[in-house]
């Protein structure tokens, strides 16, 4: 394939990729994201190009592995075009029968669509609740294209936007339109791109750098993730674009070695990028110059700040340093630096193609365009969501999200991982925009949306993430080192049931300090998680400190397990499966669990029938007296009692 | 460890002593190797000409390095905040009671380590354990048993 040698020749390409495409050909597109990956995804496919082949539909009928869809709860997914059929829970088993029903037959497989609230079935996949509320302006076509495939993101326009850039726009005037269209970065920081890549221009030096920070850390975050391995070159093209208007000729995508699929296609992107002329010397031949080298993580979640990540760049430990002088104007080996997020480089090309005053249309005054959550936890609808900044908490839990599972009370939703907060059921109408968040003591963060319902314990969330934060501070500064420890001891304490009055007033000193003398945003933000599990729940720490009750059941400590013996039927479930033989009972005699034995691993919970539904969790109050050694269950006649 | 520091030579002679590039290497030699023995360690530190206490320091400031040997089956379990509020501590309880080691050790017999993840990004599948690779999601702990005996016939 010859490099592509100008915006015309590539424009040109583009038709000859779309003219020898039948919009109408039968196509089977197969999620192939990490999450479907876990779900035997390869496996599918394997299947799909079996039995096409084993029916002589190899010519009539596509078959595409394509990038995360975002439905990640009902993986495996499988849309079938034109029509855009969607199957979800998609298994080896089922394929013969979509081949032969759906392929040959053009008729649908009931039982693999989606089954809607009202027990309607849905066939197409924008339909699809989860979808419907959706604004897929970034993540979209992950759905649509091999990201092992250049060609298929030519098909859809990719990088026309960076023709224009290059042919048709001086680089101030393609700042001036990332400027315009506000782009804050979506990596949590929030700060404005296009400021961010003024500084860096203006900057003195000649060698200048771009990053791509996908060393995405927060847990429970995977959206740069799935971008990354679904539609390498959107970030790719966002990238080139901002090192054209920077100056840059060298970039870096430092990426995590804990998402081997994303490298890989990375990776693949990058050869077949240079391989067409987008990437290297003169590219499209406009005298600009620009190449990529790919720096992996090693794990540690403070090599995600972005001065600790420009020191990894240069190969030596990933800690943060003082930023008396910013990045922007001396990073990497001390030359300017302009770092974005994953995202935020994904949402240049859009920008410049359809223009700072579409991007603006969307979101609100202070957050313009679109942002991915990652919605998991507590919530009936896992997956990636893309939706308009303004949209409130309440719309993507509840409509996007389904709600939350088994009937459970929605407790809070906790967003901006390790630095955030969390939110309650009071403030679920707040609008997704990055001051609103942080006025609720929360922060937009990466985009990580954890779903808590009533068995969440307020308490445990807060010693959760100080412990993520004791383990992933690198040490260096006091503040940090030595007052998030201090933190998760007494937090430890409260949990083990020795918590003290005082406790939460100490957490709430300790925490200033830390917030106000730590070196980087990782100590600075780590007592977000407690100042707002204490600003909302004070009442669990209370009954914690005071009572020693865990209002949620779930602090070990605090807990037992009970088996009421007018509800216990004897039928020895439990005691059975109880993993350390903690249960006494039998056939007709009341089963009754030695609290001294009994690690709490809560599995006769959820083996009892739920028609008996015997056993319960106390805390805070005392043990009943135990049943007399022997007492039989009394049957009236006809088996019930 | 003839054979272990040749392949120590093949993955550095890819990166021409660039030290840029130190964190890359060492991360082929884990791959390759399992593990960063002693004798790699110093082997890199004389290639890129950086101190071997410099070497060290990454070595144990990143987590994918292990300066012990890795096991022959690799379990995580991923205890992201997704995962934890889901019962993932749990389910670490019962891989530990299966094991018998603690996170971050290696059997006696050198067939299982364990460790534990900070996100897999499979927080639909949540809790979520990685054995060799091979993901099991949607776990209660009662399947452990099964997963891990699976694996101790191979």
């Amino acid at each position: 394939m010859p490099r592509l040698s100008s915006a015309t020749y590539l424009e040109k390409f583009r038709k000859e990729i779309l003219d020898h495409r039948e919009p109408n050909k039968p196509c089977v597109t197969i999620c192939s994201g990490t999450g479907c990956h876990a779900y035997g995804s390869e496996e599918v496919f394997g299947g799909f190009v079996k039995e096409i082949q084993r029916n002589g539909l190899k010519e009539k009928v596509d078959i595409r592995r394509t990038g995360c869809h975002g439905f990640c709860e009902r993986g495996t997914l499988v849309v079938i075009f034109p029509e855009e059929i969607c199957y979800v829970g998609v298994k080896p088993e089922d394929i013969a029968e979509i081949v032969s029903t759906t392929l040959i037959e053009n008729k649908i497989v009931d039982r693999l669509l989606y089954v809607g609230d009202d027990g309607n079935k849905i066939v197409r996949e924008s339909e699809i609740p989860f979808y419907k509320y959706q604004s897929r302006i970034v993540f979209g076509n992950n759905r649509l294209i091999d990201p092992k495939r250049i060609d298929d993101y030519i098909a859809l326009g990719g990088y026309s936007a960076l023709a224009k850039a290059l042919f048709k726009m001086t680089p101030e005037q393609v700042l001036e339109e990332v400027k315009e269209a506000n782009l804050r970065g979506r990596g949590g920081g929030g700060f404005p791109a296009g400021i961010k890549w003024e500084t860096t221009r203006n900057a003195p030096g000649n060698t200048k750098y771009v990053i791509v920070n996908a060393d995405e850390g927060d847990p429970g975050a995977y959206m740069d993730r799935s971008l990354l391995e679904g539609n390498p070159h959107s970030v790719l093209e966002g990238l080139i674009i901002g090192a054209y208007v920077i100056g840059s000729h060298q970039g870096f995508v430092y990426v995590r070695q804990e998402y081997p699929l994303a490298v890989e296609n990375l990776n693949i992107a990058l050869e077949q990028a240079r391989e067409y002329g987008f990437i290297g010397t003169n590219i499209l031949c406009s005298g600009f110059d620009f190449d990529v080298k790919v720096h992996r993580g090693a794990g540690a979640f403070v090599s995600g700040e972005s001065s600790a990540l420009m020191t990894a760049i240069e190969g030596s430990v990933g800690e943060p340093r003082p930023k008396y002088i910013r990045t922007a104007v001396s990073g990497i080996w001390e030359r300017p630096s302009n770092l974005n997020n994953v995202e935020t480089w994904a949402t240049v090309p859009l920008i410049i193609n359809k223009g700072a005053d579409w991007f603006t249309s969307i979101g609100t005054e202070g957050s313009k365009g679109t942002k991915i959550f990652s919605l998991v936890g507590k919530v009936n609808n896992t997956g990636l969501v893309e939706v308009p900044m303004g949209m409130t908490l309440r719309e993507i839990i509840y409509d996007i999200g389904g709600g939350i599972p088994g009937g459970k009370k929605f407790k809070a939703v906790q967003t901006g991982g390790p630095s955030g907060g969390v939110i309650p059921e009071s403030l679920l109408d707040t609008p997704v925009d990055y001051d609103e968040l942080t006025k609720v003591g929360s922060m937009m963060g990466s985009g990580g949306m954890i779903v808590m319902d009533e068995d969440t314990c307020a308490v445990d969330v807060a010693r959760y993430f100080l412990n993520f934060l004791a383990e992933e501070s690198c040490g260096k500064c006091l503040p940090c080192r030595e007052g998030i420890y201090q933190m998760l001891k007494i937090l430890n304490r409260i949990c083990e049931g020795e918590g003290e009055e005082g406790d939460i007033e100490l957490l709430e000193e300790i925490a200033g300090v830390v917030r106000d003398f730590s070196l980087c945003a990782l100590g600075q933000t780590a007592p977000n998680p407690v100042l707002s599990t204490i600003r909302y729940f004070r009442d669990e720490y209370e009954a914690h400190i005071k009572e020693k009750r865990c209002p949620a059941g779930l602090c070990k400590a605090l807990i037992s397990y009970y088996i009421e013996p007018e509800k216990c039927e004897a039928c020895m479930i439990c005691l059975r499966n109880c993993p350390v033989e903690a249960i006494t009972g039998g056939k007709n005699l009341v089963h009754v669990i030695d609290q001294d034995k009994c690690t709490k691993c809560g599995t006769c919970l959820e083996v009892c029938p739920p028609r008996f539904g015997a056993i319960t969790k106390l805390s805070g109050v005392k043990m009943p007296e135990p049943v007399l050694q022997g007492a039989e269950v009394i049957r009236k006649r006809g088996g019930k009692r | 460890m003839v054979q272990e520091l040749a392949e120590v030579d093949e993955i550095l002679g890819k990166y021409g002593g660039d030290r840029s590039a130190l964190i890359q290497a060492l991360l082929d030699i884990q791959r390759e190797n399992r593990w960063l023995s002693k004798d790699a360690l110093k082997r890199v530190s004389q290639e890129f000409g950086i101190p071997l206490t410099q070497v060290y320091h990454i070595s144990t400031f990143y987590k994918a390095f292990t300066l012990m040997p890795k096991g022959q089956h690799l379990v995580s379990v991923c205890l992201g905040t997704a995962c934890h509020v889901r019962g993932a501590p749990r389910l670490l309880d019962r891989v530990i009671e299966t094991l018998k080691i603690k996170p971050g050790e290696t059997s006696a017999d050198m067939r299982f380590s364990l460790d534990t993840v900070n996100c897999l990004g499979c927080c639909a599948l949540g809790p979520v354990m990685v054995v060799d690779g091979e993901y099991y999601g949607k776990l209660h702990g009662n399947e452990v048993g099964q997963i891990i005996s699976a694996k101790e016939i191979e």
